[in-house]
């Protein structure tokens, strides 16, 4: 491999759990082991054959220590695997596992994310993730920090609540169709969460868990035969004190979009990862999207966003419609953190039919 | 789509609860202390704006920046949200508005809670000004709230500050508590179940056959679910054991007593116990052992010998 070329990566199964509300029933490991099970039967792989795993997912979420350890019990951990783990969005142990492929030492990947809100109080628990010097202390919810951003947003003119509620009844109108989505069809603007957001504008709060597999070179034609070719990938952060940053804009984004390529050419599809609809205005401004574009035909995190898969099952939609013949070029984003914090952007591919 | 927990799955809360010590860098010591002191500071970047609340390194060239200044108590919304349900640990306990605030003579936002009557006493570009807390210990919550005011945006600029206080506040401690509801799922569930009837239940792999107690509902060798629930025990093998010589903290069993991986009759897998009812140097691998349970225990407390020869080594060597 000559020195800046990369490899080429490809995502060649996806899939995911249905996305529910709550689980009870099931541990974390039940709940992920169909969806394992799904990837590796639509490849042909068993666990042994796979080069490389890695997870996403966040012992905040469970309430317990090390609490992805019980996950591995799914994928066959004994005889010992190569295996690693980010407590983050699935997303991000993908581009672990497309960095891993491009030293050559794997030529599969195995992804995997997932997260239970249902046992806690998700908009509690992630404000453990913010400054723990100067607003942790406050308890500033999820949601509360998206409705700072909208209000900016509206502010600046650049969108307005019927255009927020716009962007969520097209959004839950898409899930109709997704038989995985927890919420489908319009529902209610619903009453203000924290004003100007209405219950309407936020993610449903659930469990749920995702799958992808990573196929390099030409291992990628054995196992798909319209593999999702990965041609960019680049994720980037802002900085954490939200009085710095221009809520109304995502330059993490746009740079991230940048260095994946998206800009040399038109997409048909964006998956974005944008569990407030206010956030879905932002991000089709960093992306320079245009109205033809394809967006969130799955419904998006609108329709179900279990934290930690959410993102990954963007890759893995945007993916999946390569595969079907839906879509020749999409383009997937992850986010992280409050306010769109940190952006994670890839580029996808189908080979052109002939 | 709401799902009907099955009737035997348990539930129970699970409180995490933690008091983070932290310490302070510089020029976050120097910002909490002067909120104690009823001073707001910030730092000054390389191209010179001002940063409220202050870091020590500059968010868009990451050099390090000590060069405080002191900033107004007063200053303007930049953007707000309605919170008309306050949550635990919010600011106020009456509905309020979160704020990002530039105060006069800063650059950037801080965020904190406004205390105003109703969400059309609100907007952006508003005039506020600080409310100190009553009680102030070196913390961003010195800052009790911020509240309307009429004034306009002072006319000098931020004042050089050298930072230094009396007795400056070097680090906090940030209380966290998150409530869970701990659902353990369907096999763990039965597993404990099945203990409140002192039995152990196990599950069988179906591909490698193997049992495993507790079961958690995968095979980690073959990575399928684990379907067949098995009754094990009650008697077992002492597979491998250590004698413990530290006393744990709220444990009140007396040292030294031993810990054993104990291979229940049935059992592909070892789970650890305590041995008692014999001297520890007598204690071997192989010895074979039952569960003594106590009134209204809910697990074993402990395992004794029942007499009977030990274990041939061939019976138990794939469990050490
Ligand atoms: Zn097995």
């Amino acid at each position: 491999m000559a020195p800046h070329e990369r490899r080429p990566v490809t995502v060649v199964a996806f899939g995911q759990s249905d996305h529910r509300r709550t689980t009870d029933e099931v541990s974390e490991v039940e709940m992920l082991m169909p969806v394992l099970h799904e990837v590796l039967a639509a490849t042909g792989l068993k666990t042994s054959d796979i080069g490389f795993t890695c997870s996403g997912s966040s012992d905040y979420l469970a309430g317990r220590a090390f609490s992805f350890t019980m996950a591995l019990d799914g994928v066959g951990a004994w005889p010992p695997i190569s295996e690693s783990h980010v407590e983050m969005d699935g997303a991000w142990a993908l581009y672990e596992a497309w960095v891993k492929l491009q030293t050559g030492e794997a030529d599969t990947a195995l992804v995997y994310s997932y997260g239970k809100s249902s046992p806690g109080s998700v908009r509690d628990v992630l404000t453990r993730q913010l400054d723990p010097y100067y607003v942790a202390p406050l308890w500033p919810d999820s949601v509360a920090l998206a409705a700072l951003q909208a209000q900016a947003l509206i502010d600046a003119g650049e969108t307005d609540e019927p255009a927020l509620a716009g962007v969520a009844t097209r959004s839950r109108t898409a899930a109709a169709t997704n038989p995985h989505a927890q919420l489908r069809g319009a529902v209610a603007r619903g009453e203000y969460a924290v004003r100007p957001l209405r219950t309407g504008d936020c993610p449903p709060v659930g469990d749920g868990a995702a799958a992808v597999i990573l196929a390099a070179g030409e291992r990628a034609r054995e196992l798909c035969e319209r593999p999702a070719w990965i041609r960019g990938i680049d994720h980037r952060i802002e900085a954490h004190g939200l009085g710095v940053r221009d809520l109304t804009d995502s330059p993490s984004t746009r740079l991230a979009a940048e260095r994946a390529g998206v800009f040399e050419r038109p997409v048909d599809t964006a998956e974005l990862h944008a569990p407030f609809t206010s956030q879905e205005v932002v991000l089709r401004k960093a992306l320079r999207l245009a109205d033809d574009v394809t967006v969130n035909p799955s419904g998006g995190a609108l329709a179900a966003n279990p934290m930690m898969a959410a993102g990954l099952i963007r890759i893995g939609e945007a993916a999946a419609r390569i595969h079907r013949g839906a879509s020749d070029r999409a383009v997937a984003h992850a986010t992280s953190g409050p306010c769109l914090q940190q952006n994670l952007v890839a580029l996808l591919e189908g080979e052109t039919r002939g | 789509m709401a799902s009907v927990p099955s009737p035997e799955v348990l539930r129970a809360p699970l409180v995490v609860e933690f008091p983070f010590t932290r310490s302070l860098g510089p020029v976050q010591s120097a910002f909490l202390t002067g909120l104690r002191e009823r001073t707001v500071l910030g730092v000054r970047t390389g191209d010179g704006r001002t940063l409220v609340p202050p870091v020590e390194y500059d968010p868009v060239t990451a050099e390090e920046i000590r060069d405080l200044v002191e900033v107004a108590a007063t200053g303007t919304v930049t953007t707000w949200a309605w919170n008309h349900a306050p949550r635990r640990g919010q600011p106020l306990d009456t509905p309020f508005a979160w704020v990002l605030v530039r105060l006069d003579g800063a650059d950037t936002a801080l965020l904190h809670a406004l205390d105003v009557p109703g969400p059309d006493a609100v907007r952006t570009g508003m005039r506020v000004r600080v409310r100190w807390a009553g009680e102030r210990v070196g913390a961003i919550t010195d800052i009790a709230c911020f509240e309307a005011y009429e004034g306009e945006a002072a006319e000098a600029g931020p004042a050089p500050h050298t930072g230094a206080f009396d007795d400056p506040v070097t680090g906090i401690v940030a209380a966290a508590r998150l409530d869970y509801t701990y659902s353990p799922g369907r096999a763990q569930s039965a597993y404990i179940n099945a203990l409140s009837d002192r039995r152990t239940v196990g599950e069988r792999c179906p591909s490698c056959r193997k049992v495993y107690v507790p079961p958690r509902g995968a095979c980690p060798t073959c990575g399928v679910a684990t379907v067949e629930r098995v009754e094990v025990g009650p008697r077992g093998t002492v597979t491998t054991y250590c004698i413990v010589n530290i006393k744990a903290k709220n444990l009140d069993i007396e040292v030294p007593y031993v810990y054993a991986h104990i291979a229940l009759d049935g059992a592909d897998l070892a789970l650890h116990a305590r041995i008692a009812g014999i001297p520890c140097d007598q204690v071997r691998m192989g010895l074979r052992v039952e569960p003594v349970w106590t009134e209204g225990g809910r697990y074993p407390d402990h395992y004794r010998p029942t007499g009977e020869p030990d274990a041939d080594y061939d019976t138990y060597k794939e469990l050490v």
